[in-house]
């Protein structure tokens, strides 16, 4: 009986070591700001742990993209506002249809019910999903023409096709006057607000609420459906089902044969060629599920949070992905399911909780506008000194 | 085996080529005011030649593209504040701001190399994340420290509550302190026929149209021209000589007897400084200074700007930087006056967002063809 | 030779992990004479020259014992540059050139003539200006010493290869002082002609009074260009004669010779099956592996038998099981028990029951931060879809982790794998235990024909009888037929019924382990029987 408890003990020290420093760091980090949040602001910590798990499952499966390009040995995908690109792309075909002729085509009309609720959640997907496993076979194949120099390829493959993307925006044949601009201005809007479409889809489906609002239910004017939550716990359970779930399903994908090929593909190229693995092959299809993930990801995002949000936006979008996953413990070469979960769960509840934090405690500071800034700056200090650690620790020659 | 060559050096010059076609035809087809765009090209260039040439050591020590200018940039950007915080006036304004700027780029360098020296082969995307990181530091250092900690006081600087820089400030004390020591305008005059919009008539009845070219800023050349011999001086100097040996083959230099790293630290504290010196010039020409943004794009303007003349992640040369800053500049400035012209474009925005497409897919490509070059050079060999 | 040596290495001993390597090595060299320093790899050769030149794995692995005197004088050398400093100069048998620069550039690397300027004071010497008429000046003197007509303003990287060699020369007697000039294989990457011409320029050297240690494995070389030979082997001194006083045989006999007669010999008691019914027929196999290149091989190997591949370093030898393994892009014909087998594709090999234990464990064999069990099943996995959970759902079946695990608990006792257990990453364990794992993962395909690399390179002695012994048995009792390739000859000669000795990337000749020691001296070092 004892030796069994002295296993588990072992195991669980083991289990504490592996987590591993840094994120032993922010944790503690994290509990501090909740202690602080919940003892001297009036942030009620139910809420702000609503908005984490919130904020985590929409931003999670952007996370969940970037796994199989670091097990493929492709490192850190930051090509990924591709895949969000062709997330919007499909996100606003769907809308299109409640037009009165979509895309000015008349036989197309007449099919505004498909662009509400789950049928336009689906569409986008329907659109999104092919559109970007085509862009991604391009970008895979580009990809293993500049084996090597794949970070700074992608980053710049994530850059242009937001630019590119933002010519296309002005110059779209779309008709809704939802999605355009009501009098002059060229193209699609900057934010398109999904309130009547599929805002919360996910979110809403099987919620649990502990207080007063909650997506779905409606406004105290018993109108529309409110546009924020407010007061309480909130356990947005389609998202994170959703989410846990793709996570779920990469964790078999990567013990199937296939997934197992992929990763010796990348921990060691020479071994899978070897034994007849197409190391390319492999490390293209990694990043085609990737792209695909991240416009899966963007729809995902995009519903919770309410607005799909054109042009520049996406621009950023890859940095606080690969900086969750490199949080989670992921490296270069080594990424695991555990890692995306873990990862997202900290980075996005330390955002989170920070700037409703800070803020109070600063209301009553003269410096109080300055000081606002501060979660912002963590931000970005956290976000990329994260980046620079991981490319700085990978050993040296290797990708 | 001529025509081989003439593809050599298509393929070669292809970035350079394809810009002059896409001017050439732009300016064309939009029947451009040449003058305008002359003159916007000729400000343009001598705001950013220096920038640009200050990414041409790291390239030849084997660095590759330096992202990580924007360090440099910020060192720059503390001496002006520094000196719009002292209101030093004029040339000896500048001279402070660089001064002061000189040893914050020095340790900036000299960090940046150790990291560099770490990530050997991944310089370039450590550059751009050390990019975005120093600007989280910085936006601590100017957002929350300056006022409180760092001792700015001048209330054009300050934000009125005491805490942290204005977003943008106006460089009143060091404005083209630089440029307008010495301007010499060009300008061409013609006999034109009478009625001839802008045309005055002279002492003599004839009528003459003077078009103006732009202006040519003497003293900001006098420093190009000068940074330029210095940089082709050093190249012919013990240390250039050991950078360039570092940048060909570190292996055998090392075996040599040449100290890689150290080279390679120094190239970058050169780069830094040069880029500080830079930001300088540039923002004593702009006149305004976005506190948290100006820096932020340098190294991508910078480096497109060295690409489109024709350098590569591996070989650059002065007139790389010159051809290029022209050229750049000169498609921004088209592109920019295209996208009004109800005959191309007809939208500000679209030129707004071409600009950043051109910037990125420029980068990109020179980035992929190097990629796709050297692998297979490392396959043939 | 009546003059007193210039160099002389007095009882050079030096052991790396317990390992000795070099045993009271002696070497003398004479202003003007060519010494030939002779031995098969891991004769001791690169230890003494990086004993001699300073290097630093010699002083971070504890230093050496004995002594180095230079003109009689005893000397302590730290590093190359101080090598260089004393007058002792070496050319690289991997060329230590600058391709972007020029000849004159790389003939005076980090030893530029510099103008002293003014501002020296100031800035010191980094930013003195180079002199380069100086440096062209002399470069081309140091060309034309050398009899090598090219113009000091060529790029590197536009000479022929063989050029390149004689650049490196010339920078080397460039240094001026240079009394020592140690040649590293230099002809391996010569023309014939090339090489004749650069002989030519070691007795030039050797005549204005510069001492040569020239390392090859040419004896036709030797016997032309060499004064003295001295021969090493395991990190002794064989012997050290005139080379008029010698001949190839005796050479390649002192080379070779061991005494393999103690070593247990299987080809001598087990024939191969009687009917000689050919397993792998290869023909015309010809294969790129940068340094291991093979230039057209035919032979056949016995259902039964174990055929040995042996020969120098760089020959080729390990050319040959990774050409028709398809890891190293190669042309011919292979035939696999009457089959045509599909060059590069190491799939095709793998499916016709081929397996591979590579030589480079590290980087082709395992899967360092996997688990044993899976570095073990992973190829089964692959090629023969074993150790799958519902295997009907193809690239998506499930792995079978239970049956993974009974297999890597039976192979580890069957191979003695010293782990804690099936799951250990393989990094951890040993080099011998590394290359278990090795074996087990090639032996899990159940292959027809066994190719095994350098089976016993970095390991432990007894990690080495048990993989030797393994080995034997597979043959022995399951009849497996074994393609072994060694840089060990006495290995080859205990274990396998023939041995092909490669030479030029060529096949030299077929000998059985009891042909005599001479006879595999000679096709090793480029001779015929």
């Amino acid at each position: 009986m004892s030796d069994h408890l002295a296993v588990m003990l072992e195991r669980a020290k083991d289990g504490v070591r592996s987590f591993g420093l840094a994120r032993w760091i922010i944790v503690g980090f994290l509990l501090l700001i909740w202690f602080i949040a919940g003892i001297f602001t009036d942030n009620d910590l139910g809420t702000l742990l609503g908005d984490c798990l919130v904020r985590s499952g929409m931003n999670g499966l952007l996370v969940l993209a970037l796994v199989l390009p670091i097990r493929a040995g492709s490192g850190l995908n930051f090509g990924i506002p591709l895949g969000i690109v062709c997330g919007l792309v499909g996100g606003i075909f769907s809308l299109e249809l409640a037009a009165a002729n979509p895309f000015g085509l008349s036989w197309l009309s007449g099919v505004e019910s498909l662009s509400r609720g789950g049928s336009g959640f689906l569409i986008a997907h329907a659109v999104a999903l092919p559109l970007s496993a085509l862009l991604g076979l391009g970008f895979g194949w580009l990809l293993e023409k500049v084996r090597g120099q794949e970070m700074m390829v992608g980053i710049y493959v994530g850059f242009g096709a937001v630019a590119g993307m933002c010519v296309l925006w002005l110059k779209a044949p779309l008709t809704s006057p939802e999605l355009i601009w009501p009098i002059g201005g060229d193209g699609v809007r900057n934010t398109i607000v999904l309130q009547d479409y599929y805002k919360w889809i996910l979110d809403s489906w099987g919620e649990v609420s502990f207080g007063s609002f909650a997506p779905g239910a409606l406004d105290p004017q018993g109108n529309a459906p409110a546009f924020t939550r407010s007061g309480g716990f909130y356990l947005p359970t389609g998202l994170m089902l959703f989410w846990l779930g793709a996570c779920g399903l990469m964790a078999v994908f990567l013990k199937t044969r296939l997934g197992t090929a992929l990763s010796a593909a990348g921990e060691n190229p020479e071994y899978a060629r070897s034994i007849g693995i197409p190391v390319a092959r492999m490390r293209r299809w990694s990043i085609v599920i990737s792209t695909m993930l991240a416009a899966s990801g963007i729809i995902v995002y995009s519903q919770s949070y309410g607005f799909y949000q054109l042009y520049k936006a996406a621009l950023w979008m890859a940095f606080p992905a690969v900086a969750s996953i490199l949080l989670g413990g992921a490296s270069l070469r080594r990424a695991g399911v555990m890692h995306v979960i873990i990862g997202t769960l900290l980075f996005q509840s330390l955002l989170t909780t920070s700037l409703p934090t800070v803020n109070s405690l600063v209301q009553n500071s003269p410096y109080r506008e300055g000081l606002a800034n501060l979660p912002e700056i963590a931000r970005l200090v956290i976000q990329n000194g994260v980046i620079l650690y991981a490319l700085s620790r990978a050993s040296r020659g290797s990708r | 085996m001529m025509a081989r060559a003439v593809i050599r050096l298509l393929s070669r010059y292809a970035v350079p080529i394809l810009f002059v076609v896409v001017c050439t035809a732009a300016i064309t087809v939009a029947d451009m005011n040449l003058s305008r765009i002359s003159t916007d090209v000729l400000e343009r260039f001598f705001r950013n030649l220096f920038l640009v040439l200050s990414l041409v050591i790291p390239i030849v020590a084997g660095l590759g593209l330096n992202f990580g200018i924007v360090l440099g940039a910020m060192a720059g950007q503390i001496g002006l504040m520094t000196v719009q915080n002292a209101k030093v006036p004029g040339l000896g304004g500048i001279s402070v701001a660089v001064i002061c700027s000189i040893p914050i780029a020095m340790l900036l360098g000299w960090l940046t190399g150790l990291l560099f020296n770490r990530t050997r082969g991944r310089e370039m995307i450590t550059g751009i994340i050390l990019g975005f990181f120093a600007n989280g530091i910085y936006q601590l250092l100017f957002l929350i420290l300056a006022g409180p900690v760092i001792p700015y006081h001048a209330k054009d600087l300050l934000l009125p509550q005491g805490m942290g820089l204005r977003v943008t400030i106006n460089l009143t004390s060091v404005e083209r302190g630089l440029d307008d020591v010495m301007t010499i305008p060009l300008r061409t005059s013609a006999v034109v026929q009478e009625g001839t919009p802008g045309a005055k008539v002279q002492a003599d009845g004839s009528y003459v149209k003077v078009t103006r070219w732009g202006e040519i800023p003497m003293l900001t050349l006098l420093v190009n021209v000068a940074l330029c011999v210095l940089i082709w001086l050093l190249f012919r100097t013990k240390l250039g000589q050991d950078l360039r040996a570092v940048g060909q083959d570190p292996g055998v230099a090392e075996v040599a007897g040449i100290k890689v790293n150290r080279c390679r630290i120094i190239a970058i504290i050169l780069s830094m400084v040069l880029a500080g010196i830079g930001q300088i010039i540039f923002l004593q020409n702009m006149t305004v200074m976005n506190t948290f943004q100006s820096h932020e794009q340098v190294g991508f303007y910078a480096i497109a700007a060295l690409l489109v003349g024709g350098a590569t992640v591996t070989r650059v040369t002065i007139w790389n930087a010159i051809f290029g800053t022209l050229l750049f500049h000169a498609l921004f400035s088209i592109i920019s006056v295209a996208a009004q012209n109800p005959k191309l474009l007809n939208s500000p925005q679209i030129g707004e967002y071409l600009r950043e497409f051109f910037l990125y897919a420029i980068i990109g490509t020179t980035l992929a063809i190097h990629a796709w070059r050297s692998r297979s050079a490392a396959r043939a060999s | 030779m009546p003059t007193s040596p210039v160099l002389e290495l007095r009882k050079i001993e030096k052991a790396y992990f317990g390992t000795r390597v070099l045993k009271g090595v002696e070497l003398s060299l004479h202003a003007g004479e060519i010494h030939a320093l002779l031995g098969e790899n891991g004769a001791g050769k690169s230890t003494l020259m990086n004993v001699l030149f300073g290097m630093p794995v010699i002083r971070e692995t504890g230093g050496f014992s004995g002594e180095v005197l230079l003109e009689g004088k005893p000397v302590s050398i730290r590093s190359p540059k101080e090598a260089m400093k004393l007058g002792i100069g070496m050319v690289h048998q991997e060329f230590m050139l600058i391709p972007g620069f020029e000849v004159h550039e790389n003939i005076k690397l980090n030893r530029e003539p510099l103008l002293g300027l003014p501002v020296r004071r100031v800035l010191g010497r980094s930013l003195d200006l180079l002199d380069i008429a100086r440096m062209r000046r002399e470069s081309r003197e140091s060309l034309a010493r050398i009899k090598l007509e090219v113009s000091e303003r060529a790029l590197v990287a536009d000479l022929p290869v063989g050029h390149m060699q004689f650049v490196e020369i010339a920078r080397e007697v460039d240094k001026g002082d240079v009394r020592v000039l140690v040649f590293d294989e230099p002809t391996a990457v010569l023309t014939e002609s090339e090489a004749e011409t650069l002989l030519g320029v070691m007795r030039d050297l050797a005549d204005r009074g510069i001492a040569i240690l020239f390392i090859t494995h040419r004896l036709d070389e030797v016997m032309s260009a060499a004064d003295t030979v001295t021969i090493l082997r395991d990190g002794e001194l064989v012997s050290c004669s005139r080379k008029d006083e010698t001949s190839i045989p005796e050479i390649a006999e002192r080379m070779v010779g061991r005494d393999v007669s103690t070593e247990a010999r299987t080809g001598a008691g087990h024939a191969p099956s009687a009917d000689h019914e050919p397993i792998l027929i290869v023909e015309d196999l010809r294969v790129e592996m940068p340094g291991e290149e093979v230039r057209g091989v035919d032979f056949t190997v016995e259902k039964g038998e174990i055929l040995g591949i042996g020969g120098l370093a760089g020959q080729g030898k390990i050319g040959i099981a990774n050409g028709i393994m398809g890891l190293a892009p190669a042309t011919g014909r292979v035939a696999v028990a009457g089959e045509e087998l599909r060059l590069n594709s190491p799939k095709d090999a793998l499916g016709r029951g081929l397996a591979f234990v590579s030589e480079d464990r590290r980087g082709v064999g395992l899967l360092l931060d996997e688990s044993v069990e899976m570095n073990i099943a992973i190829p089964a996995i692959e090629i023969h879809g074993r150790f799958l959970r519902a295997p009907f759902l193809g690239p998506f079946a499930p792995v079978d982790r239970g049956g993974v695990r009974r297999h890597a608990k039976e192979a580890i006792a069957d191979l003695d794998i010293r782990t804690t257990g099936p799951t250990q990453v393989v990094r951890r364990l040993s080099g011998g235990n590394q290359q278990k794992v090795c074996l087990a993962r090639a032996l899990v395909l159940e292959p027809r024909l066994l190719l095994v690399s350098e089976p016993t390179r970095g390991i432990d002695v007894g990690a080495k009888e048990l993989i030797l012994d393994r080995l034997r048995k597979l043959n022995r009792e399951h009849g497996l037929t074994i393609l072994m390739t060694s840089s060990e000859l006495g290995e080859l000669r205990s274990l396998c019924h023939r041995v092909a000795i490669i030479s030029e990337g060529r096949i030299a000749g077929i000998l059985t382990p009891d042909d005599p020691d001479v006879q595999y001296g000679l096709l090793m070092s480029g001779g015929t029987l």
